[in-house]
């Protein structure tokens, strides 16, 4: 919202140093997102008459017009706009000029032609927002050429800031509202603005009607009758205020509608009576089928029950005396009733609309405005009639004849009653942990208009009702500390760090993830983070058959599905690195999948409206996904890589065995991390397809990635992937004995079983490890010779080779039992 | 039949069997001129077709061209069926039994790795928290509107919704489940658990990605990283509230770092504040990240509305808490500096590698 300076300065006398409003503001919770000085830098800026407009040869942009400036000779410049005839008056930024954005006006030249200056839209002199073409000066307007313009336009300098004021301030939402606040802060007397009163003689109701059919959508609705209308142009300073308001003027009934709406919060709509059958408003629900052309030229079918939770559809729609529609309710007006030169009598709506209804009518329609904005927060149901007040004291600025007919009329539909709490004594201290007397909050409040009263508990508190916001109960209760606290300042409340007897800490989940990336970063990983929105494209290329968890509104057709893998957006990620000669890196990514409910039932939680409703969630899986991409990485790089992490995870026994490689792996070079104990599939090692690798990198030589996956969900669960045990072997004193076994091994016995049964055969055995593989040779088709060093030792004493070769035949032994054979 | 195309059937059926009989990708291009190209027989017989007057001609030549679509399609199988087998031959010797993988005779370079900066960012806040006494919790990121609105006390159609650009995603009815705007649907999670555990008070944080429908530029992503803390206890007060965040702002940034809270609005939180933080690139003198107040807006906080409390079962009399959210990619962009936050995603090595 922007409040000019000098509009709230109408209501409550200011301090001089703007810092120190702003500051207020932003301390009163009307954060002050910019603030713009506005008639400023516009030294050595004067009103110009266009003299002629000439083409220049090779720009199809930009033009040469000769303007007379009040000097003796004529001034040139290039200028690109469009909207201007010889004999309009613009304003010329002389050479030396500097624009209030800091911009300097220099002479330059353009296509060869020398530009004296600038002609200026009225964006570029920061009073308006309007950046349409050059500002052209009414031509009713009384100037000479080389006028300073601010003196011709009678411009004062002032401030504009621009305010975001929060959903539970309706009644902020004007300039006398944020006015309200800066008084009780800087604790100056508030003023009134000139309203005027309705006319003595025949009441309203001999001229026109007003009907409330929908009671509960309208909790007020009032109608008047103005005579003696003429429409014009509004007097310069209401223009002024508006655009600095950042709205444009439109004509004298419009701008005074506006006027009072930014002022006071209260939305009014003028229709041209004579427009209005019946000359009668009638507020009711819109029917199926019924449409409306509002004023933006859109017909809009009325009563369809939008997309949103619990959107029936309801519209609620002003009707006429033939109850046709004419508006919908408190969002926009409909074109048939519009104000034209020609009205000469305005009946004008001052009503009160039910915040949730505009709110669901606004979304469904896609059709926001300055009104519905108001509404939707709530709108002070006592204040239609006071904004009419003030509406007919400007209008009757530009109408000397205007006429407020007798008796308004004013039909009471339900509003609910402002709410009423009680503080108890001492509660806002308790609330805030700030010692504030109880006095000094009922005087707080009362500067808003609360009313308050010692009660025998403590202080009752009624909201006024332009506080629709407030609630009852303990959360009335709480709304009321706020503004306390506000009002007070939060700058002075009280600071205590809190302590609790319960330690900090993480989970196991969460510290896993830490040991996981620590060791990934030892060996030199770049930790990634590629995108959960992903393409169709990209699901399909590893679940090809997977239902789709797509998202209703992307923001790009392929940034609309769940993602179901880490492994595209890691390979694409290492691609891109090598496509920027940045690199051979590895990459790993911690993240989720999802899964469609259907494909993965299991996940339910509340929902619908008021969470009644048992919904089925995708089930979310977390992911370790690490891409090997330095050269001379593969299969094996990530088979030592994982053994690296079991060992860090202190993994018990989870072990490496052949099976289908899915999508984007190696057929051939991939196998499955299982839990022995278990069973369970803790992930996958291995590479990626060649046929996947070979399009990303492209025409360098070829490359393997080795490939990474580890499911945490399961590596979290002690029950699934088991641990060693904490239990620590001191490790004898005594030197231990080695001993090589190479065995031809047939090729269904994995190394890690047969490494495992030497382990178990004997009580002296220590430490077992692969250190060798052989192919062909002697050894027959399909075995390969499998060579170990097996480490043995005794806690009480030095094994002697006796003992050493019996516990050899024993392993040996336990070797055959596998089908494998000493070589 | 007599006439050019006699021996059609028999052409074409030779043709069909010498594709059978071809054995490799280099055979197959060899010979493909020879089978359906220039030199092709069915070539031979397409000259020999001037002769024909014109509607006989022309038949003829639509018999000849469905002949020659059958031997291509022929040559097609074929050139799959081939390269099928010459993959499998590939992979085939390449075949490698990862359980035989000698772990000492895997080469590797030592090198150094580079936490993400995200991770690394809520790690270090995570630390500051766990040891200012709080727990940290997880939840997921598709939540119910429900979770993620409802019960936060934003039922549809508040205005305040404007507040979250949702992405929703298509399960159920529409606009019912939604990628989580904010780590928020946690909090209520986590109070759920307590009351049905009997298990409060609750103290923790509650780091984790959310999605805005924000269209992605120098400030913003569409998905990025929060962390929120969550306190239920006995006699909490918003003195309490400011207290922490001072205590975590200066444990983070610096002990010379002042904060400030001022009025702001959030459904679930009643007072409401932001918070503000000494800019970290001027420190309080002014500049233009901060448009010269010298402050820089951190996040938002506040106590927890009764509202947001009885809905889950706990009563605002006996209990009160506190709520506090804010970003930490907005975190890491401050200390770091990073002028463009579209580089989170890129996963440039150039910029990973800055992070340790
Ligand atoms: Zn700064």
């Amino acid at each position: 919202m922007r409040a000019p300076l000098s509009w709230l300065r109408e209501f409550v006398d200011l301090p001089d140093d703007v810092g120190v409003v702003r500051d207020a503001l932003d301390d009163l919770g009307l954060v002050v997102e910019g603030i713009e000085q506005v008639g400023e830098g516009l030294d050595h800026v004067v009103v110009a008459e266009v003299r002629e407009i000439h083409p220049i040869a090779g720009a199809d942009k930009i033009r040469r017009v000769v303007v007379d400036a009040g000097d003796p000779e004529p001034v040139e410049v290039v200028c690109g706009a469009w909207n201007f005839d010889v004999g309009d008056r613009v304003p010329l930024a002389r050479v030396g000029a500097v624009l209030p954005g800091g911009f300097e006006i220099a002479r330059r030249s353009m296509r060869g032609v020398v530009s004296n200056g600038m002609l200026c839209s009225s964006r570029e002199l920061g009073l308006s927002g309007d950046h349409r073409g050059l500002m052209v000066l009414d031509a009713e307007l009384v100037t000479t050429p080389g006028e300073d313009l601010r003196d011709a336009l009678g411009l004062a300098a002032d401030t504009v800031f621009d305010l975001s004021v929060g959903a539970n301030r309706p009644d902020a939402w004007s300039i006398r509202g944020v006015a309200r606040d800066l008084a009780i802060r800087f604790d100056r007397p508030m003023c009134d603005v000139a309203r005027r009163a309705p006319s003595s003689g025949s009441p309203t109701s001999e001229f026109a009607g007003a009907v409330l059919e929908a009671p509960d959508l309208c909790g007020r609705l009032t109608v008047s009758v103005l005579r003696g209308v003429r429409v014009g142009p509004s007097p310069a300073w209401i223009a002024r205020r508006l655009e600095l308001a950042g709205m444009r003027p439109i004509s004298n009934v419009v701008d005074a509608s506006n006027i009072v709406m930014l002022e006071l919060g209260q939305p009014t709509h003028p229709y041209d009576l004579d427009r209005v059958a019946g000359a009668t408003l009638r507020v009711r629900r819109a029917r199926p089928g019924e449409t409306l052309e509002t004023l933006d030229g859109v017909v809009r079918a009325l009563a369809q029950p939008g997309r949103g939770l619990g959107d029936t559809g309801e519209d609620v729609v002003i009707a006429d005396g033939e109850d046709r529609v004419i508006g919908l309710a408190g969002i926009m007006g409909g074109a048939a009733t519009e104000i034209s030169d020609a009205t000469t009598t305005v009946l004008l709506e001052a009503a009160h609309f039910d915040p949730m209804t505009i709110a669901r009518s606004v979304k469904r329609h896609g059709l926001r405005s300055e009104a519905s904005t108001r509404f939707e927060r709530g709108v002070d149901p006592e204040l239609a009639l006071e904004a009419v007040g003030r509406f007919v004291a400007i209008l009757a600025l530009s109408c000397p004849e205007l006429e407020w007919v007798a008796a308004p009329l004013d039909v009471r539909g339900e509003v609910a009653p402002p709410s009423r709490v009680v503080l108890r004594a001492g509660e806002v201290t308790r609330q805030l942990g700030t010692e504030i007397d109880d006095d000094v909050a009922r005087r707080l409040l009362e500067g808003l208009g609360f009313v308050t009263e010692v009660v025998e508990d403590g202080i009752a508190v009624t909201a006024p009702t332009s506080r629709p916001d407030v609630r009852t109960g303990a959360a009335g209760r709480a709304d009321v500390v706020e503004e306390v606290a506000r009002l007070y300042s939060y700058r002075k409340l009280a600071r205590r760090t809190p302590t609790w007897p319960s330690p900090g800490g993480m989970t196991d989940r969460q510290l896993l993830r830490r040991r996981l990336r620590d060791a990934l970063v030892g060996r030199g990983v770049l930790e990634a983070w590629t995108a959960t929105l992903v393409s169709e494209a990209q699901v399909r290329r590893t679940h090809p058959d997977a239902r789709l968890v797509r998202v209703t509104n992307p923001l790009a057709e392929d940034e609309a599905v769940l993602r179901t893998s880490l492994i595209p957006g890691l390979l694409d990620a290492w691609a891109r690195n090598v496509a920027r000669g940045t690199g051979d890196v590895r990459l790993a990514e911690l993240g989720v999948v999802f899964a469609h409910p259907d494909d993965a039932p299991g996940r339910f939680t509340r929902g619908g409206e008021g969470g009644h409703t048992t919904l089925a969630l995708p089930r979310e899986t977390e992911l370790l996904t690490v891409v090997l991409g330095q050269p001379g990485d593969d299969a094996r790089t990530a088979v030592a890589l994982w053994r690296v992490l079991a060992e860090r995870l202190r993994l018990e026994d989870v072990v490496v065995r052949a099976a289908p490689a899915p999508r984007e792996w190696h057929p051939t070079r991939s196998a499955e991390l299982v839990d022995r104990a278990s069973g369970v599939l803790v992930g996958r090692v291995g590479e990626a397809d060649p046929d996947v690798v070979a399009p990303l990198i492209g025409p360098v030589a070829p490359r393997r990635a080795g490939l990474l996956e580890i499911d945490l969900d399961v590596l979290s669960d002690p029950a699934s992937a088991r641990r060693r045990p904490d239990g620590a072997i001191v490790p004898s004193r005594f030197p231990s004995a080695s001993i090589d076994l190479a065995f031809v091994t047939p090729a269904g016995v994995p190394a890690a079983d047969l490494a495992n049964a030497l382990r178990g055969a004997s009580d002296l055995v220590e430490r077992v490890e692969l250190f060798d593989v052989y192919r062909g040779g002697a050894i027959g088709e399909g075995a390969r010779s499998l060579a170990y060093a097996v480490r043995m030792s005794a806690a009480d004493r030095t094994l002697s080779e006796g003992e050493v070769a019996q516990a050899r035949d024993v392993l040996i032994a336990a070797g055959e039992r596998l089908g494998a054979r000493l070589r | 039949m007599t006439g050019p195309l006699e021996n059609l059937d028999a052409v074409v059926n030779g043709l069909l069997g010498e594709v059978d009989t071809i054995a490799s990708i280099e055979e197959l291009d060899a010979r493909e001129p020879a089978l359906a190209g220039r030199r092709s027989p069915l070539a031979a017989l397409q000259k020999s077709l001037g002769g024909l007057d014109p509607d006989a001609r022309r038949d003829a030549g639509a018999r000849l061209q469905a002949a020659r679509a059958r031997v291509e399609a022929a040559i097609g199988d074929c050139r799959r069926r081939l390269a099928a087998a010459e993959r499998d031959r590939l992979l085939e010797a390449d075949r490698l039994d990862l359980g035989d993988v000698v772990t000492s005779t895997v080469p590797d370079t030592l090198r150094a790795g580079h936490p993400g900066l995200v991770a690394r960012t809520q790690a270090e806040l995570e630390d500051v928290f766990v040891a200012m006494g709080f727990r940290v919790a997880e939840g997921p990121e598709v939540e119910s509107d429900w979770y993620n609105f409802e019960a936060l006390n934003i039922p549809p159609a508040h205005p305040a919704r404007g507040m979250w650009d949702t992405f929703y995603v298509d399960l159920g009815e529409p606009e019912t489940v939604v990628l989580r705007t904010h780590t928020s649907p946690t909090q209520v999670h986590l109070m759920e658990t307590a009351v049905r555990d009997g298990s409060l008070p609750i103290h923790s944080v509650m780091p984790g990605r959310c999605y805005r429908r924000d269209t992605p530029d120098a400030r913003h992503l569409a998905a990025f990283h929060q962390v929120e803390g969550l306190v239920v206890d006995r006699g909490i007060t918003f003195a309490d509230l400011a207290g922490v965040i001072e205590t975590f702002t200066r444990a983070y940034f610096g002990t010379d770092v002042e904060t400030r809270l001022r009025p702001s609005y959030f459904p679930f939180t009643e007072p409401s504040a932001e918070f503000e933080i000494t800019c970290q690139i001027c420190h309080g003198t002014g500049c233009r990240t901060c448009s010269h107040t010298g402050w820089i807006e951190l996040g938002g906080c506040g106590m927890l509305d009764p509202a947001v409390l009885e809905a889950v079962g706990i009563d605002p009399d006996e209990w009160s808490g506190f709520a506090f959210g804010f970003g930490i990619d907005r975190c890491a962009q401050m200390r770091h500096e990073i002028a463009d936050m579209r580089a989170l995603t890129e996963n440039d090595a150039r910029f990973l590698e800055q992070f340790s």
